[in-house]
């Protein structure tokens, strides 16, 4: 995974509320394998019926930093859509809440999902607004994010995704170094509840 | 002090700790389905190996046909049912074909087949695995990557969730059904109401619903923001679980009633949150627009984005409107529709067709209504009483289980600009089919609509 440290760039305002995961990649096209390029689907029928969409406008144009609404990625849990997004360039949201799953999801790829207050949100929305093209820069070591105007904001980020995301770390390599403690937990739990473990505790209790 | 069956089923999974207090959680069961081949494909990639194939289960939903499936003949479909036959046996893990009777919805068979257990950790690649936390299990819904790592390490690092607890009391009136009490509860705590917390239904009308009823409200936990939903299992729970094919028999039942007795919320236990709702105040609920938090009783009308302060909020919702096709102030009793659908994981269990069936029963339907049941016992304990004919009397189709126009990935699809009644629990834009207009409702008010052809308060009809 390709490591996130700091990144400065053009960020898009998207203004609307609870942006579903079938949104932002309609369910008609996850059946098409990863190597398809989901970023082709990426608000597919939002785009159809607004020409005027603002992730096509040429002022932000190369934007790698999304700036949305409340409830962003919630819905289904469909990967993809955080493939989507990632494969058109974006390399970090910020929004005042994510639906559970897409931020999870994000992580995961190498993206850094940020949130911050409601109106510092809606003001930053509104500064790109009204500056089409406008950067905004995000420090990850130093957990702040700078706005257009010059004001700065810190971010809350949880240590085990930030230490993943520096170090562009693959979660199951650092999961299988604890082999020995899941191996542990199972022998355990085979004798507590040999039910749940028919494999590993002879007859299964049944 | 006391704590929360979450906190229960957390300590007893705890294999680790990381890095700012995340915790290796052991996943106790896993479920796939076809749309599982991004996650096979990830661990093929990256030459891993299934760990334990024993705490797997498989079967295809998304993307199966309801009919005419001894032959799929549309080669993408038959192709992700073959795919998820050939991920599943090539890892050993159990897998219930399309023609078995235990094949259906995830999140039917799971309960169905005592796969999920109180106590347990469950997890699936989708986000209505929360359904399952009616048994008193910790389930949430994963993405791929998750789901690669699970299949690779039985484990996944997560950060404890705040707790809320949502305590409904008071009775609900006859036509009043568990689906309207979480549509309810969405309308009131919102669409993010329940992000980063695991939710916890308490209250004396949970205590009195059945486990099918307690599921539909897991179910749409989800849809207040929330991973998970729980119910601390009680007698209600046990009594269900009692003749399921997974479950401990003879003395090691003992055993796991023992524990799982223990597990219930204590009464001293401290959420983080609160809310209560007032079951005997519940009318029939419907939905208007393209959020699960777009709910509203049957008698009101169509809100004005006018009245929203927020000013993103009310673009939001003017946007709903103009996709819904729907003016403020008008009558939800008098939406016409073009469709209804009775199925999903929220809504397609034996009870769900029952009430479907008993509004149905001496009328036809005025357009076009498919009743897809979760699973292929259900479809069997359903023609056993005879519902089927019921349906199909009155006009409606009666097709073999999946997940079918819920989500449409099976080519059962709602036309652009059609309205459909629905049973499901998303009414996002293109949800149903691109352009398609959902009316989330109770498999009773369905029924209702399908037999008038517009949005009824179905007590009219019993
Ligand atoms: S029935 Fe609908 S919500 Fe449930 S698992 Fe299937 S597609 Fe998802």
């Amino acid at each position: 995974m390709e490591p996130f440290t700091t990144l400065t760039a053009i960020a898009v305002p998207l203004d609307l509320v609870n942006v579903d995961t079938d949104r932002i990649v309609p369910a008609r096209f996850l059946r098409q394998p990863r190597s398809a390029g989901y970023q082709n689907f990426l608000f597919h029928d939002l785009r159809e019926t607004d020409p005027d969409f603002v992730l096509d406008r040429p002022a932000y144009r190369g934007a790698k930093i999304l700036v949305a609404a409340e409830n962003f990625g919630c819905g289904s849990s469909r990967e993809a859509a955080v493939w989507a997004l990632a494969g058109s360039g974006l390399r970090a949201w910020i929004t005042p809440s994510f639906g559970d799953i897409f931020l999870e999801n994000s992580f995961k790829n190498g993206v850094l999902a940020i949130v911050l207050p409601e109106k510092r949100v809606a003001a930053l929305r509104e500064q790109l607004r009204e500056h089409p093209g406008a950067e905004v820069a995000i420090d990850l070591p130093a957990q702040a994010v700078r706005f257009p105007d010059g004001s700065e904001e810190r971010f809350a980020v949880d240590p085990f995704r930030k230490e993943c995301l520096l170090a562009g770390i693959d979660e199951i390599d650092l999961t299988l170094r604890e082999e020995r403690a899941i191996a542990e937990y199972e022998r355990r739990h085979a004798r507590e509840t040999p039910w749940l473990f028919p494999d590993l505790a002879g007859d299964g209790g049944r | 002090m006391g704590k929360t069956l979450y906190e229960k089923i957390w300590d007893q999974h705890a294999v680790a700790s990381g890095a700012g207090g995340r915790t290796l959680l052991y996943i106790d069961r896993h479920l796939l389905h076809d749309g599982s081949f991004h996650a096979f494909e990830a661990l093929r990639r990256a030459g891993r190996k299934v760990r334990r194939p024993q705490a797997s289960f498989a079967t295809p939903d998304h993307y199966v046909p309801t009919i005419g499936r001894e032959n799929i003949t549309h080669p993408e479909l038959r192709d992700k049912v073959e795919t998820l036959e050939r991920n599943a046996t090539a890892a050993r893990i159990t897998f219930f074909p399309v023609g078995d009777d235990r094949q259906g919805i995830v999140h039917v068979i799971g309960p169905e087949q005592g796969i999920t257990q109180p106590g347990v950790t469950l997890v699936c690649g989708d986000s209505h695995t929360s359904t399952h936390g009616a048994m008193g299990a910790l389930a949430f819904g994963i993405g791929a990557s998750e789901v690669a790592h699970v299949l690779a390490t039985q484990t996944l690092w997560q950060a404890k969730s705040r707790t809320f607890r949502i305590v409904v009391d008071g009775t609900l009136k006859p036509g009043v059904y568990s689906k309207d009490i979480v549509l309810a509860l969405i309308a009131k705590i919102g669409a993010f109401g329940g992000t980063g917390h695991t939710l916890e239904f308490a209250g004396s009308a949970i205590r009195e619903l059945s486990m099918e009823a307690r599921m539909t409200i897991c179910n749409m936990a989800i849809e207040a923001g929330a991973r998970s939903g729980l119910v601390s299992p009680d007698d209600v729970t046990f009594a269900y679980l009692a003749d399921k094919p997974l479950v401990p028999r003879r003395a090691a039942w003992d055993e796991a009633l023992s524990r799982w007795r223990a597990l219930a919320s204590d009464d001293d236990a401290r959420f983080d949150r609160e809310a209560t709702l007032d079951a005997s105040l519940l009318e029939p609920m419907v939905t208007w627009g393209t959020s699960p938090e777009h709910g509203a009783p049957v008698s009101g009308v169509v809100p004005d984005p006018a009245a929203e302060p927020d000013v993103t909020r009310r673009g939001s919702m003017e946007k709903a409107l103009r996709y819904m096709d729907l003016a403020p102030g008008q009558r939800l009793e008098a939406i016409a529709i073009d469709r209804a659908f009775i199925g999903s994981c929220t809504n397609s269990r034996l009870e769900d067709l029952r009430a479907a069936a008993h509004v149905v029963r001496g009328r036809k339907a005025m357009v076009p209504a498919l009743v897809v049941p979760g699973s292929g016992l259900v479809k069997r304990a359903a023609e056993a009483e005879g519902l089927d004919r019921i349906f199909r009397d009155a006009g409606f189709e009666w097709r073999d289980a999946g997940c079918s126009m819920c989500v449409g990935m099976n080519g059962d699809l709602v036309a652009a600009g059609e309205r459909c009644a629905s049973t499901s629990n998303r009414n996002f834009e293109g949800r149903q089919g691109k352009g398609a207009r959902t009316h989330l409702m109770s498999p009773a008010m369905a029924a209702a609509a399908a037999v008038t052809g517009t949005i009824t308060d179905v007590r009219k009809l019993l």
